[in-house]
């Protein structure tokens, strides 16, 4: 956990009053609400279908159990008593009251949170690896350059203003949990071969209308020079990205345009400039926000304690542990993912009682830590093996066992047009009836590793374009149709995915699932071949007559 | 419109002249751009100050040859929401140590005026009075800053050394 010292406090509660004035300002109608609309952006607020939808950061998807219970708190005293977590590691709320907003944002800052740039054209919520710090074979903890990039990024005075919003995604992994590949810039922390600490640098990934996958455009950056790197980005970016179409506004168009040679001699001129400046980082800064992360005094435990033996009995415990949980660095522990994909559920959705008791349970088994991953679950990230059995009978208890992590019914979905001003189709409806078609924990398991995305609308915040199976909602003459892809993927092999044959209707959209899902098994050369690998060795042609060969 | 220059509302001594309005006889003139580099010289000569104002979409590079030689620059901001300028006001100050009056104009409200000021700007043409009236108020605003930029103040990494040294000092 980073602990935010006197100066960090100091500037969210100076960000709360100044929140403040600018709401007092529109509702004594100084301000018009075309410019608070740019205000409000700036501190995660939109203006939804129903009510104002306020959107919570939280840095690199850590979560202290305080910080969980404040955000319990927000959900209770100022919503509807629940809180929806994101694909880019946030918590929205969907019913706050404008002028009771300033209020939440005053009683978040007494734990460290604040929902700075979790919307509008800015830097938005750096986000990172869920596993940061406990996954084994990590080149070292990425969270600690997740927060020097999250300081220099908050209330930047050149570039709170850009042409389109802007994402960064860091991983230490090989495996990337953190979707680098599909950020504005992606980051993976590699060494060179002077065992010094640097950054691969991509730039220009992207979904919405134009989906890209990131290219690299520096193969090593020093770690002293990563904020100075991203700096030079971020003025070339913001110089020359275009202005005049929303559309073609991310960095990725302009990256596309140029061409990613010319963009990284437009980068490299300017870092010439500026490389050797205030922003270069010393050793001794990092060792700084460092020595700022607490890290768990872990005990010397077993591989197999005795109650984790006892449990293997009980089949149901089984299926949640060999689903659930993963393998810690530190021999004994392990990492437990929290499903919130209960079936017929909402995705991503967790009630504010859901929430105080995890906190609780993350008080007694996780150091009191907790994380939120892009995929829209939650993990502890430090449960001892010993205690698995305890804590998943206390989830269960809570709906927060469901043993389908990376599973079929573990998909990620936007709001939709349930909530979302912007949609055009329904997506929570698509997701809760999938959860029900493939209920069922044998068949999920059979199917194996697959991951549904869903996207109310083309600017795909469900990350439709890289699901194995995607989903996008679009609208045709006034009615709603889904356009279905196969073969898309977030992680260090990131692509997008293809398009099986002409959208088909809402109610259809399961059916069609299901043949998608039902070729697979029957085309797959053996249970181990995940569908993913099924479509990259036959590609979409077979997938397309099963599901087209009847409609 | 007021203008804040040196922190307080003030009088503006500039008058802005479009492309082809005729050149006054005296007193302190802000020139588009284009107009100022076809005809930099005339400009120079006659009494009175030259300022310029440059758009957000022309490389402030071109303005280099005439940095010591206006007497202000006046960067655009079209709407609040287009940033351009930020950059090339930080270009002006800390890479070419342009020093004289360095002019907001277009949309300015005073959500914006810490991040100018920190990008090096000192004279703001402010929308609305109530803004121009809160101008000291809303540029303290803030005491804690993440990044480094010209306007030399300490930043959060800096100061949390100097706190450390002199702990270690201390102890």
């Amino acid at each position: 956990m980073y602990a935010y010292d006197e100066i960090d406090r100091t500037l969210v509660n100076e960000r709360v009053l100044e929140f403040r004035d600018q709401v007092k300002r529109r509702l004594s109608g100084e301000l018009t609400e075309d410019e608070f609309k740019i205000l409000r952006l700036q501190n995660g607020v939109y203006l939804q279908l129903h009510a104002y939808m306020f959107r919570v950061a939280i840095p690199y998807g850590t979560l202290a159990s305080n910080q969980l219970r404040q955000l319990a708190h927000v959900a209770r005293k100022y919503d509807r008593g629940y809180g929806h977590f994101t694909t880019r590691q946030n918590i929205q709320f969907n019913w706050i009251k404008l002028a009771e907003l300033p209020d939440a944002l005053a009683d978040l800052a007494e734990v460290g949170i604040h929902a700075m740039q979790t919307s509008g054209n800015n830097m938005r919520n750096v986000t990172s690896d869920q596993w940061a710090g406990v996954a084994p074979g990590e080149i070292e903890d990425p969270r600690i350059w997740s927060e020097l990039i999250r300081q220099h990024t908050t209330l930047h005075p050149e570039f709170s203003f850009l042409p389109r919003k802007f994402k960064i995604a860091i991983t230490a992994s090989d495996h990337d949990r953190a979707a680098i590949k599909i950020h504005d810039i992606g980051l993976r922390l590699i060494k060179n071969e002077k065992g010094e600490t640097g950054f691969e640098v991509l730039v220009g990934g992207g979904l919405g209308r134009t989906p890209f996958i990131a290219k690299t455009i520096k193969h090593f950056v020093h770690g002293r020079d990563i904020l100075s790197y991203i700096e030079a980005i971020l003025r070339v970016y913001n110089q020359y990205g275009r202005r005049d179409n929303i559309y073609k506004a991310r960095i990725k168009i302009l990256v596309h345009e140029l061409g990613i040679e010319k963009f990284s001699r437009e980068v490299e001129d300017e870092w010439q400039h500026i490389q050797n400046s205030s922003l270069q980082i010393d050793d001794e800064v990092i060792e700084d926000i460092r020595s700022r992360f607490t890290y768990p005094s872990y005990e010397k435990l077993p591989h197999s304690p005795d109650e984790l033996r006892q449990a293997a009995a009980d089949p149901d415990f089984e299926a949640w542990r060999k689903n659930s949980v993963a393998p810690h660095k530190v021999q004994g522990y392990s990492i437990v993912t929290i499903s919130l994909k209960p079936i017929g559920a909402p995705p991503g959705d967790a009630t504010a009682e859901q929430m105080d008791a995890l906190a609780d349970l993350a008080d007694k088994y996780s150091f009191g830590e907790i994380r939120v991953g892009h995929e829209q679950n939650l993990a502890l990230p430090h449960v001892a093996k010993r205690d698995l059995p305890a804590l998943w009978k206390a989830l269960d208890k809570l709906g927060l066992a469901t043993p389908n992590v990376n599973l079929i019914t573990d998909i990620i979905a936007c709001p939709g047009l349930d909530y979302c001003s912007l949609a055009n189709a329904r997506s929570i409806p698509i997701a809760q009836e999938l959860t029900r078609r493939f209920a069922n924990h044998e068949l999920a398991n059979l199917i194996g590793r697959l991951h549904i995305n869903i996207s109310g609308c083309i600017n795909a915040c469900g990350h439709h374009h890289v699901g194995h199976i995607g989903i996008l909602g679009v609208e045709k003459n006034g009615e709603e149709v889904y356009q279905i892809t196969i073969g898309g993927r977030a992680d260090e092999n990131a692509a997008l995915g293809n398009l099986i044959g002409p959208g088909v209707k809402f109610d259809e959209v399961a059916d069609v699932v299901e043949d998608i899902v039902e070729a697979y098994l029957a085309l797959r050369e053996r249970p181990e071949e995940l569908f993913m690998d099924t479509v990259k060795r036959l590609g979409v042609e077979p997938f397309k007559e099963r599901v087209y060969a009847t409609r | 419109m007021p203008l804040v220059n040196g922190g307080k509302i003030a009088e503006d001594s500039f008058v802005k002249l479009a492309v082809d309005t005729p050149l006054p006889a005296s007193g302190d003139i802000l020139v588009p751009a284009e107009r100022f580099v076809g005809e930099a010289e005339a400009l120079l000569k006659r009494a009175g100050k030259v300022g310029v104002i440059w758009p957000n979409n022309r490389d402030i590079d071109e303005f280099v040859p005439y940095l010591g030689k206006v007497a202000a620059v006046a960067l655009v901001f079209p709407t609040f929401r287009d940033g351009r300028a930020y950059s090339q006001a930080r270009l002006l100050r800390e890479r070419y140590n342009y020093r004289g009056e360095l002019r907001a104009t277009g949309q300015i409200l005073r959500d914006q005026f810490v991040f100018m000021l920190r990008a090096g700007f000192d004279s703001f043409e402010v929308k609305k009075q109530a803004d121009a009236e809160a101008f000291m108020q809303t540029a303290k605003r803030y005491s804690v800053f993440y990044q480094p930029t010209g306007d030399g103040r300490i930043t959060a990494l800096h100061r949390r050394m100097q706190l450390r040294h002199s702990e270690g000092v201390g102890t």
